[in-house]
């Protein structure tokens, strides 16, 4: 039982294969889903690099096996733009805000805020600061990262309404 | 940094998982693994075999019949939100704001907190407060555990190998009451280094009654009846409380380690017991 | 002329691929048949050691092979580390074997490297490996270590220190007998890692048929890698490619040659086979350099009227167990002195010491943080002395406008008088102050005082060399579709440089930036570069990529001018086309100027022209070293009860020239600024007396997080250099430098009822409840 069967649903496409069950959900999405998007930062939890998120809610994909991942929906970075091709504002906004520098915390970054602003999209810059407090960025000073997460917040409250 | 091979096991009954338990070999129990999948990745822990009781939906519930029950696998995040535990907890709500981060607690259980048992743990702190009972459940017996007697020593809940923790039973204090909690961390989310939690009655300016729990400080997180005993039934001065609580301070036996000793930890704990004290004192007031 | 694009706020050509998650990063690389590398560490910090089982290991299911240092090929022309910065002045110079041999000298240090199918099974393999440990005498105080008596770091050493070096100019002995007072002072530096998101990495690609290897790696600097691991094995150059693909974040560390880039090449060489290792986070704190532990202790020399006439004193800088990056952290500590302040007397000495611990080598301004913050604390300390607002204190010692070229009287590496070339530095105070409002603030920090707040602001001021040569050439290229090809010996690891490069060329060349293509990073497609290193690339590669535009356009209007029969000054260039410029419908577009160049079979090239290709080369390099400065304010509030610190705001005034990119500069200073708050406030590398790390994951190692990072207010001021032709000075560590110096000085300032002298950095909670409760703790 050290090997197990795996399907989940990945920004909208099955994805099935064999795993080891140590294997974590960063490295299942990285190695068999061929999604490398996802990156590895610490592998222990701190630095919020690896975030996905399954079934609605922001997780660390380092912190979870892919076998417990059987049958979720997850969805990563390379899931958050539309199937168009067009940008999520949130992308958008780190675009025009120099959010990102090096583009390592980058996904974790952006998946985290996806959850946090999808759920209210009314936050202000000490919840947002907050809400990324989980995510290591050595580049920016994180200052382009809170202005990106504001503009995006706000676009995205106005297409709520 | 991964894991060592193991086998997984994802039972979706109590029964089923109690069973496990007690057929397997150096197990594992994973809930919501923000503790326990770092110490596999890192290879401090190389169980045989991992239980996941993820998807034992029975252990996921929150109800208030007099006692809130939450049942073990109750998420963090959903502990946050829960009217029950806003109505009858609140205390519990404040001390998740300290808890990791959102990313974690939508995986974090409050099961995990209790048995992993983190010196700078919350949620032990607030079950601390209420005297909790927790549910302990084996394949041959239940038992029911005072919370102040789960913490054995450092890390190490009273719960057996074959047990697994299935219930959070807490009789909330009848209104009025004022709450305290108070943390001190060098950056939002980390383990405090310390912490306390206050519950306060005041009657005609008399502490009339009192709950202290403490974290971070000593090698399980527990409560400061020392300080309890010296505030309950008198006056409630703050600068009185300050002479008051020297004594019980000096009478813990502080972590000193190589990061942060053991002389600041006391420092820090004073400042934190007398600003709960306030903070709880003060909401107590205002009822 | 088209739309502006130097100076202009340009989003970068980089985002698109990493907003999506479609960059390319070391260990995004899979190829097929690839084997997966762990490495078995020393679990001590000084052992003779014994592999004794390595059969266990081998035999294990899906694992390939396992190197130990007796293992390792016979062809190699040295089984130890090849010195990268070899200078005649290291007296002892120690590199690591690439796996141990008998003797390991901290903790982490290679001692196997396994290879098998999966990573996972890497990792098993190396539980596997005996090794047996006959502990030696850790050296971990590298005070303890400087002294003669110590034990060694090394049994092969006559005793643990590298090297002396010194800056020394002016009559430091006669001054100080004539000065009319001076004070003693000493602190401790603390080091710090890089901590890049992105670990190191690296990937060895052999193709036996070929005889070449490509080498992938997460590096700052391919073409060094190229040269150490081609002397290394004993192959030509022309033999090895490497590649560096999107790498997150360097810092310094990654602008080193490590071990693990010769081992992977071996092993990939030896297996016939693509072999990757990718270091994880643990790794990365045992095995990855780190920078910063220093100790000082000064002596200065001044008038009453707080004008500064000498400094002396000495530095204990801790190399880690090795000295793998040569002299540069000792020459960029000792090289900024006196920075942006005139003293006209200066001798610092200083030891480069062997402990230990990890490898020390620069982290994000090399030495020019602690130099900086050595200044900053003098001024502040010589300030409080004489009872002179530091505001004032700085305004009496900076170099003037008027003083400009200004030579200080140090020497660079080279050898050459150091020349501050141009700046504004008393300009620059003054309009940060303004911005802090700092009369204003300190106003409200007396009135604070009286409720029990504790505030405090801090200020530094600073230069940093930039823009160091020898070059960084850039190939402009039009290829047949009309787009612009531009190659660089120039890497980047999230600075943004293919956006500036595209800017520059956009500029010249007025075409719109989406027509043009930044190749980097990649020894097989440009010859020669340097790397990311020492805010250098935006000067070297902006000049370069500059003057290869031009050419690229007089050779368009030269031949222009042929085909259309018109006088080159008739002719201009725009949106892709060289027109008349009296008749733009007479023009000939750039794509097929390219083709007239590049003339099919029996074709010849046009007359005049010898050369084929629309395209040119330039190695531009800068006359001397262009200075960029600053000045910055830090605010903090102090909690005397928990000993907490709360950054209120953050304000930088800064020069690095003629800015390429706005956008782009702002954010490299206020991610410095952060990386230096870390440095002041949070990062600590913590050994036991046995020489064990202590802090070696992000729970206990505490980087700076968002939530208690302030509002970073930058500004600028742009003085020309007249170094290079177009005025530019380096800013990528412009941040980092001062930073620590205006938050110890701020913290400091908010403790003045206290009388607290803050002796060491980070100043963690408990250090500030010491200052309080009057407990000071001189550095050692």
């Amino acid at each position: 039982m050290q090997e197990q069967d795996v399907r989940m649903h990945v920004n909208g496409k099955q994805v099935s294969g064999k795993v080891e069950t140590r294997t974590h959900l960063g490295d299942f999405l990285r190695q068999a889903a061929g999604l490398t998007g996802t990156h590895l930062g610490c592998e222990h939890g701190v630095c919020g690099a690896c975030t996905v998120i399954v079934d609605g809610d922001a997780v660390r994909s380092c912190l979870m096996l892919a076998v417990q991942a059987d049958n979720c929906e997850v969805i990563t970075i390379e899931g958050i733009a539309q199937e168009d091709g067009s940008l999520h504002p949130l992308q958008e906004a780190f675009r025009n805000n120099h959010a990102l520098q090096c583009g390592f915390c980058t996904a974790g970054m952006i998946t985290s805020l996806y959850a946090f602003l999808t759920e209210n999209p009314e936050r202000n810059e000490e919840e947002i600061r907050e809400a990324i407090s989980g995510n290591i960025c050595r580049c920016t000073g994180y200052q382009g990262i809170v202005l990106a997460a504001k503009e995006a917040a706000s676009k995205m409250a106005k297409d709520r309404n | 940094m991964k894991a060592s091979a193991f086998s997984y096991h994802k039972p979706i009954s109590l029964e089923d998982a109690l069973s496990l338990l007690e057929s397997e070999e150096e197990v594992k129990i994973l809930a919501g693994g923000q503790s326990l999948m770092p110490m596999l990745n890192m290879r401090f822990v190389q169980p045989e075999a991992v239980i996941d009781v993820n998807e034992i939906e029975e252990l996921a519930t929150i109800s208030f019949n007099g006692n809130v029950e939450i049942g073990a696998l109750t998420r963090q995040k959903t502990l946050g939100t829960h009217s029950i535990i806003k109505q009858h907890l609140p205390i519990m709500q404040e001390a998740l704001k300290w808890v990791g981060h959102f990313q974690t607690q939508s995986r974090g259980t409050i099961g995990g907190s209790l048995c992993h048992l983190d010196p700078a743990s919350e949620l032990p702190m607030i079950a601390l407060l209420y005297d909790a009972e927790l549910e302990v459940a084996s394949k041959s017996a239940t038992r029911i555990i005072p919370m102040k007697e789960w913490a054995l020593a450092y890390m190490m809940p009273s719960i057996a190998p074959e047990e697994l923790l299935t219930k959070i039973l807490i009789k909330p204090w009848s209104v009025p009451y004022g709450y305290g909690f108070q943390e001190f961390a060098r950056r939002h989310g980390d383990f405090a280094i310390a912490a306390v939690g206050c519950l306060l009655k005041l009657q005609d300016g008399v502490i009339s009654d009192i709950a202290i729990s403490i974290g971070g400080v000593e090698d399980v997180p527990r409560r400061f009846i020392e300080c309890e005993d010296v505030l309950r039934g008198s006056k409630y001065d703050i600068e009185e409380v300050k002479k008051q609580i020297i004594g019980p301070l000096d009478q813990i036996n502080y972590i000193d380690d190589s990061l942060v000793t053991g002389s600041y930890r006391q420092k820090l704990l004073k400042g934190l017991l007398v600003r709960s004290i306030e903070q709880a004192a003060s909401r107590a007031n205002s009822l | 002329m088209g739309v502006r694009q130097i100076g202009a706020r340009v989003h970068r050509v980089e985002d698109d691929n990493l907003i999506r998650g479609e960059g390319k990063y070391l260990d995004d690389i899979q190829l097929p048949n690839m084997g997966y590398a762990a490495f078995l560490r020393s679990s001590m910090a000084h052992a003779k050691i014994s592999i004794t089982d390595t059969e266990a290991a081998r035999t294990l299911d899906g694992v390939q092979a396992v190197f130990t240092y007796d293992t390792l090929p016979s062809s190699l022309v040295s089984k130890t580390q090849l010195e990268t910065y070899p200078a005649p002045i290291i007296k002892q110079s120690m590199c690591p074997e690439l796996l141990a041999n008998d003797e390991v000298a901290h903790v982490g240090q290679a001692i196997a490297m396994v290879i098998a199918n999966t990573r996972h099974v890497a990792e098993d393999a190396c539980e596997l490996i005996q090794v047996d440990y006959t502990p030696l005498t850790p050296v971990v105080d590298v005070i303890k270590a400087a002294k003669s008596d110590s034990q060694l770091t090394h049994s092969s050493l006559k005793d643990n220190i590298a090297a002396s070096i010194e800056t020394k100019f002016g009559d430091v002995e006669t001054a100080f007998e004539e000065c009319e007072d001076s004070i003693e002072l000493s602190f401790k530096q603390h080091r710090g890692g890089c901590h890049s998101m992105e670990c190191r990495g690296v990937l060895g690609d052999w193709q036996q048929q070929l005889g070449e290897l490509t080498l992938y790696s997460s590096t700052q600097c391919p073409y060094l890698v190229r040269r150490m691991v081609s002397r290394q094995l004993g192959c030509p150059e022309s033999s090895i490619r490497v590649i560096a693909p999107d790498v997150g974040g360097g810092f310094g560390p990654k602008a080193g040659y490590y071990p693990e880039e010769a081992l992977i090449a071996i092993a990939s060489k030896e297996l016939r086979k693509p072999v990757k290792w990718t270091e994880d986070r643990r790794e990365h704190f045992i095995s990855t350099n780190q920078q910063r532990d220093q100790i000082w202790k000064l002596e200065v020399a001044f008038k009453k009227n707080g004008e500064i006439t000498a400094l002396k004193g000495h530095v204990t800088l801790d190399s880690g167990a090795f000295l793998n990056y040569g002299l540069l952290l000792s020459a960029t500590t000792l090289m900024p002195l006196p920075g942006p302040y005139k003293i006209k007397n200066l001798h610092v000495t200083l030891d480069a010491v062997y402990t230990n611990t990890v490898s020390t080598s620069p982290v994000r301004g090399a030495g020019r943080p602690n130099a900086a913050y050595a200044m900053d604390r003098v001024i502040d300390a010589v300030a409080r002395h004489l009872s002179i607002d530091p505001a004032e204190m700085r305004q009496i010692n900076l170099v003037k406008n008027e003083d400009f070229p200004y030579q200080p009287g140090s020497k660079h590496r080279n050898g050459s008088m150091m020349t501050y070339d141009s700046g504004d530095y008393t300009g620059m105070l003054a309009m940060v102050k303004e911005m802090a409002d700092y009369d204003g603030f300190r106003q409200e920090q007396q009135e604070a005082r009286a409720r029990g707040k504790y505030l405090g602001i801090g200020l530094a001021c600073f230069i940093e060399d930039t823009g160091m040569g020898p070059y960084e050439g850039v190939n402009v290229r039009v290829d047949v579709t009309g787009n612009i090809i531009a190659s660089t010996g120039a890497t980047s690891q999230g600075q943004g440089h293919a956006t500036v490069i595209a800017q520059v060329i956009a500029e010249n060349l007025d075409i719109d930036i989406s027509k043009i293509r930044v190749e980097a990073g990649d020894t097989g497609k440009f010859p020669h570069g340097i790397g990311a290193i020492g805010s250098r690339t935006g000067v070297n590669v902006g000049i370069s990529a500059n003057d290869a535009a031009i050419q690229v356009k007089n050779k368009a209007l030269k031949l222009a001018s042929i085909l259309l029969e018109k006088p080159e000054d008739e002719l201009e260039l725009s949106d892709g086309a060289v027109r008349a410029r009296s008749d733009s419908n007479q023009f000939i577009t750039l794509a097929d100027l390219a083709l007239q160049l590049s003339p099919a079979v029996a074709g010849k090239l046009p007359e005049g022209f010898e050369t084929a290709g629309l395209e040119a080369v330039s190695y531009q390099t800068t006359d001397y070293m262009p200075h960029s400065s600053g000045a910055n304010i830090a605010k903090v509030e102090v909690d005397v009860v928990t000993g907490g610190i709360k950054i209120l705001d953050y304000y930088v005034v800064h020069d690095c020239g003629r800015i390429l990119n706005p956008m782009i500069v702002d954010g490299q200073i206020i991610g410095g600024v952060v990386h230096g708050i870390g440095n002041a406030m949070f990062e600590q590398m913590v050994y036991d007396d046995s020489g064990n790390p202590m802090t070696t994951n992000y729970g206990d190692y505490l980087l700076p997080l968002a939530s208690e990072m302030p509002e970073i207010h930058v500004a600028h001021i742009e003085t020309p250099s007249p170094a290079n032709p177009m005025g530019l000075k380096g800013a990528g560590e412009g941040g980092t430098i001062p930073a620590i110096g205006a938050m110890i000085n701020a913290i400091e300032d908010a403790l003045t009822p206290f009388d607290a002298y803050i002796a060491k950095y980070p100043v963690t909670p408990e250090y500030i409840l010491e200052l309080v409760d009057g407990e000071k703790m001189a550095a050692e």
